[in-house]
């Protein structure tokens, strides 16, 4: 008698939004089971599985985006779809960046190639597994409409990415990479859960519109915030760890420099997305109702970040290091625009023109991110990290070709026009100077000055000094150059004509809040 | 009128060009590098004429203009036009950008096919910026017109060269990211980013305050003024030639061309307020720069002080706000543009044939060299002001404007008039004159000038003597400008 009623209740949910999700989770564990068939130690089969379900998922999201999600015709609302229980949205905002996020680790992957091959102690089956189920992950996390399925994706986004950092299990560095990652990520999934109980005990639900709804409900009724607030503190807290955002930055630096490069990459790149579209659900879709705290909360964390991460930036001396010192500073300028979105009085209109250039500050942030990295991994050679500041040294004279890209890697993250980063800081800046924080936009720009400096080194480093006599010849395939020059020249292009992009960010910001 | 885009084709046939020097690649090709670059830079010099010569002195109002929408996200066009004020920059770029590639001919042996692409995309990067009529445009052209010149400096420069290059972009990065921020205000207080309609925008005079400060820091260090200026000797004396020569004679024009095209027109009740402050800054430029001039033992610092000291007239002509005291501001600055080049291309000369700038390395230059001290004592007699040379009319029309406004400003002004001809001539004095060096074996190695070098300067001794005796053909460009320039500061904006 009990069998039956359960089988009453149970409603078969629909699996089609999530079909990208389900076909990658199939597919990596099959790559799972056919690696084990594959003798070769480079795993070509593996890898051309895995390049290829990425590409499937990609095009299985587009294809259920623009067939299911898009209005109908101008004009009519976009379609969101809810399923399993309401714990998983399809909108046009999660198809286009998992699109990205899927997009960017095929090309993490494909700069990794030779870098991997290079590199014994990496396990390449297990490598090319790990990366898919971390897609999986992020794809869950920016699908999340449920504090559950949130923490799940996240879980399983982390937990691939520190056993990725861990793989080489003989380097103590990347060990110990690992450890501080694993630990320190675990306490920020704890401070997230602390403050989603919190959220849960004063809403009674898990559910993110729902949240959203009792948080406006007591917001109105002016009943007493205190534990709402406590809870925001904690989610946020947990936010700016995933993000990596000054003070709860700690674990960056130490990650990005332990982990071999081609792990860094795929830390670096594909997760701010995830890690945007979870802050975009759970602060603006979730938690609209306190707006003016958690805008208080991220301007303060923004102007921490571009400050110190411009800052140690300079004493860098490990060029992944000083990367990550820039990431920490260019989530900061990220952050401001997000903080920056709402204003009082609430013009719909420029709030999403704010999160929308946030959402392109963290798109071609990835975009340019992916080239540095896999510039820094087309250096590198067996038994040799180009990681230091001194690799870079007269690049401009044993390959003129490879430091232009640099070159153009460098101005674009310095933001630099005709680049790409200088249109998403001047999109964020934008939307600061509209929402009136004047004081705000002026410390983002000095901060830009300071960060200027150490791109800046970079480029004298390759250009105006003299290369050492015994460096290595720089060896590298026509498609790893190929790939690296579409990527720079994606970077310069959307520089010069940004418009398709930018309309693309705010269309999806539009139709998904 | 014609039909053609000049202004586009100013800005993208150099640019075009460099990308095509970039691609002969090593320097086993350099004598092709050479070749296209001077090619693409006469091109480019060649398709500004009709800019001139089309050029309608009676119309008020940009000409050549284009518009093309951009980016419609940031309401950001391609929008360009050239008025009386800026017309003649565009010609003075295109034109110094032709000597700089004849310059590098041959002082330049390493990396030849970058050197000279980054000298052709600087030079239509400038271009843009002087013919960019839409905010944004302006910012993108005038921030990364710093990157081309930062290699330049870097690269090719003398051994302090990387604390210059990074020195010169950072001060001129703080001052353009005040003007990023200053941009988007008006963006976010008038909607449009067309630099015509910022101008007829109404500002409280609080708010034109703070736009002035932000625009002033931005200018000010280009200029450079007094006390933002220590970044160009060391640029100046680190620099390779064909450097200093775009330092001193465009890149610096862009921070005066910047006040005029921004400070006074849109915030001129600011400009008014604030006109007392900017014109102690000038006369101190004046004044104690050109007191430092004197004291400089490197050639390349003296007349790098020279042009700070030169600048400081273009900039107290401009806060004197009448028609003869802009005008001579302009016609000091396109003077400047030919002599300093000149200044800078003669000390380059020198250094050829030396690898030396200091003034007491030399002497007696005039026994072996009769033609080169010939034509430097024309760049230096223009450079101290002799009337019939350019650098006479503009500090003339200058001080006489000084001398209507206030006597000791005028005093003051034309104190110039006996500094610059102290500090030129006595460095022409030890270095050509004299003793011959004392280092006999390095001095037989100045030998005249040859056939191109030759070129370089005639060309320029043949623009500074024309200037200076019919400046009309300068002046006549400019007044309807400058008279529409003076009625905007007339009128109050809240």
């Amino acid at each position: 008698m009990v069998t039956t009623a359960m089988f009453e209740n149970f409603v078969l949910p629909n699996f089609l939004p999530a079909a990208p999700e389900i076909f990658l989770l199939f597919m990596a564990c099959l790559i799972l089971l056919v690696d084990l068939a594959v003798r070769s130690p480079r795993r070509g089969v593996t890898f051309t599985l895995t390049q290829v379900t990425l590409a499937v998922t990609a095009l299985l999201t587009v294809w259920h985006g623009v067939t299911d999600l898009m209005p109908p015709a101008p004009g009519e609302p976009a379609r969101a779809v809810l399923t399993f229980h309401n714990m998983f949205i399809a909108d046009l905002l999660g198809a286009f960046l998992k699109t990205l996020a899927c997009l960017s680790v095929m090309a993490s992957l494909a700069y990794s190639r030779r870098y991997l091959d290079d590199r014994e102690g990496i396990p390449k089956g297990e490598y090319c597994v790990l990366a898919l189920f971390s897609t999986l992950g992020m794809m869950v996390m920016i699908s999340a409409h449920h504090f559950l399925s949130l923490y799940l994706g996240l879980e399983i986004l982390s937990l691939s990415l520190c056993a990725l950092t861990a793989l080489q299990r003989d380097n103590v560095v990347a060990s110990e990479a690992a450890m501080k990652y694993f630990v320190l990520g675990a306490l920020a999934s704890g401070m997230l859960l602390y403050g989603m109980s919190m959220l849960y005990g004063v809403t009674g639900s898990l559910e993110i519109t729902e949240v959203a709804e009792q948080v406006r409900a007591i917001y109105k009724m002016r009943t007493d915030m205190t534990v709402l607030v406590f809870g925001l503190v904690f989610l946020v807290a947990g936010l700016a760890f995933k993000l990596g955002v000054v003070p709860f930055h700690m674990w960056l630096p130490d990650v990005y420099h332990g982990a071999p490069t081609s792990v860094t990459l795929l830390i670096a790149a594909a997760p701010k997305l995830a890690a945007f579209a979870m802050i975009l659900r759970l602060l603006v879709g979730g938690l609209s109702g306190l707006f003016a705290d958690w805008q208080s909360m991220l301007m303060l964390l923004a102007v921490l970040s571009m400050g110190l991460g411009n800052l140690v930036a300079i004493a860098q001396h490990n060029i992944k290091r000083m990367l990550a010192w820039s990431a920490i500073a260019h989530m900061g300028f990220m952050l401001l625009g997000l903080a920056s979105g709402v204003v009082r009085g609430g013009n719909r209109h420029i709030v999403l023109e704010a999160y929308a250039a946030s959402l392109f500050y963290m798109v071609t942030y990835v975009l340019a991110t992916l080239a540095v990295f896999g510039l820094i991994m087309l250096l590198s050679r067996r038994g040799f990290e180009s990681d230091n500041l001194e690799d870079f040294r007269g690049l401009n004279q044993r390959s003129p070709w490879f430091a232009a890209m640099m070159l153009i890697m460098m101005l674009s993250l310095a933001g630099i026009p005709f680049f790409v980063g200088f249109v998403a800081k001047f999109a964020v800046l934008e939307s600061v100077i509209v929402s009136k924080h004047y004081w705000l936009a002026v410390l983002a720009v000095l901060f830009s000055l300071i960060g200027a400096f150490f791109y800046l080194r970079v480029i004298w480093i390759m250009y105006c000094d003299e290369a050492n006599e015994n460096a290595a010849p720089i060896e590298a395939s026509f498609a790893d150059k190929t790939l690296l020059s579409v990527n720079s020249a994606l970077v310069a292009a959307i520089g010069i004509f940004p418009q398709f992009l930018l309309n693309a960010c705010g269309y999806v910001l539009a139709r998904s809040f | 009128m014609s039909s053609y885009p000049l202004l586009s084709l100013a800005i993208w046939i150099p640019v075009a060009a460099g990308f095509v020097v970039l691609a002969t690649g090593a320097d086993r090709n350099a004598a092709l590098a050479r070749r296209i670059a001077l090619a693409g830079a006469t091109l480019g010099f060649l398709v500004t004429l009709p800019l001139y010569l089309g050029f309608d002195v009676t119309k008020s109002g940009m000409q050549f203009e284009e518009i093309h929408a951009w980016i419609p996200h940031f309401n950001a066009y391609y929008r360009l036009g050239v008025d009386g004020i800026s017309l003649l920059f565009v010609l003075l770029n295109s034109f110094v950008t032709v000597l700089v590639a004849l310059a590098g001919w041959r002082s330049i042996q390493e990396k030849v096919a970058q050197y000279h692409a980054a000298f052709l995309i600087m030079s239509g990067l400038m271009n843009g910026i002087f013919s960019a009529m839409d905010g944004f445009l302006f910012y993108v052209f005038f921030e990364a017109s710093l990157v081309p010149l930062y290699l330049i400096v870097g690269v090719w420069g003398g051994p302090r060269r990387i604390y210059a290059a990074i020195k010169f972009f950072l001060y001129t990065l703080l001052g353009s990211l005040l003007f990023l921020v200053s941009i988007l205000y008006l963006l976010s207080r008038s909607g449009s980013f067309a630099i015509l309609d910022w101008h007829l925008l109404p500002l409280t005079l609080n708010e034109q305050i703070w736009l002035f400060i932000a625009f002033f820091v931005a200018f000010a260090v280009k200029v450079p003024m007094f006390p933002l200026h220590t970044w160009l000797p060391d640029a100046h004396v680190e620099a390779p030639t064909g450097g200093s020569v775009v330092l001193a004679a465009i890149a610096l024009k862009l921070g005066a061309y910047g006040f005029l095209r921004f400070s006074l027109p849109v915030t001129p009740d600011a400009a008014h307020e604030l006109a007392g402050f900017m014109i102690a800054l000038s006369l101190i430029a004046v004044v104690y720069i050109g007191l430092v001039a004197l004291a400089q033992t490197d050639m390349k610092k003296l007349v790098a002080y020279s042009s700070i000291s030169h600048m400081g007239f273009v900039t107290l002509g401009f806060f004197m706000f009448s028609a003869l005291s802009i005008e001579g501001a302009l016609v000091q600055m396109i003077s400047h543009g030919f002599v300093s080049a000149a200044m800078f291309l003669c000390i380059g000369v020198l250094y050829d044939r030396m690898h030396s700038r200091q003034i007491a390395d030399y002497g007696g230059v005039v026994n072996t060299m009769p033609r080169f001290a010939a034509l430097f004592m024309l760049f230096a007699m223009a450079n101290a002001g002799l009337p019939a040379t350019s650098g006479f009319v503009g500090e003339f029309m200058v001080i006489l404007a000084a001398v209507q406004f206030n006597f000791w400003v005028a005093f003051a002004a034309a104190s110039t008039l006996i500094l610059g001809a102290a500090y030129t001539l006595w460095m022409y004095k030890r270095v050509i004159f004299g003793a011959i060096a004392r280092d006999a074996v390095r001095a037989r190695a100045l030998t005249d000038l040859s056939g191109r070098e030759c070129l370089i300067l005639v060309l320029l001794a043949c623009c500074v003597l024309g200037m200076g005796l019919y400046p009309q053909a300068f002046t006549k460009v400019m007044h309807v400008s400058v008279n529409d320039l003076l009625q905007h500061l007339a009128l109050r904006k809240y």
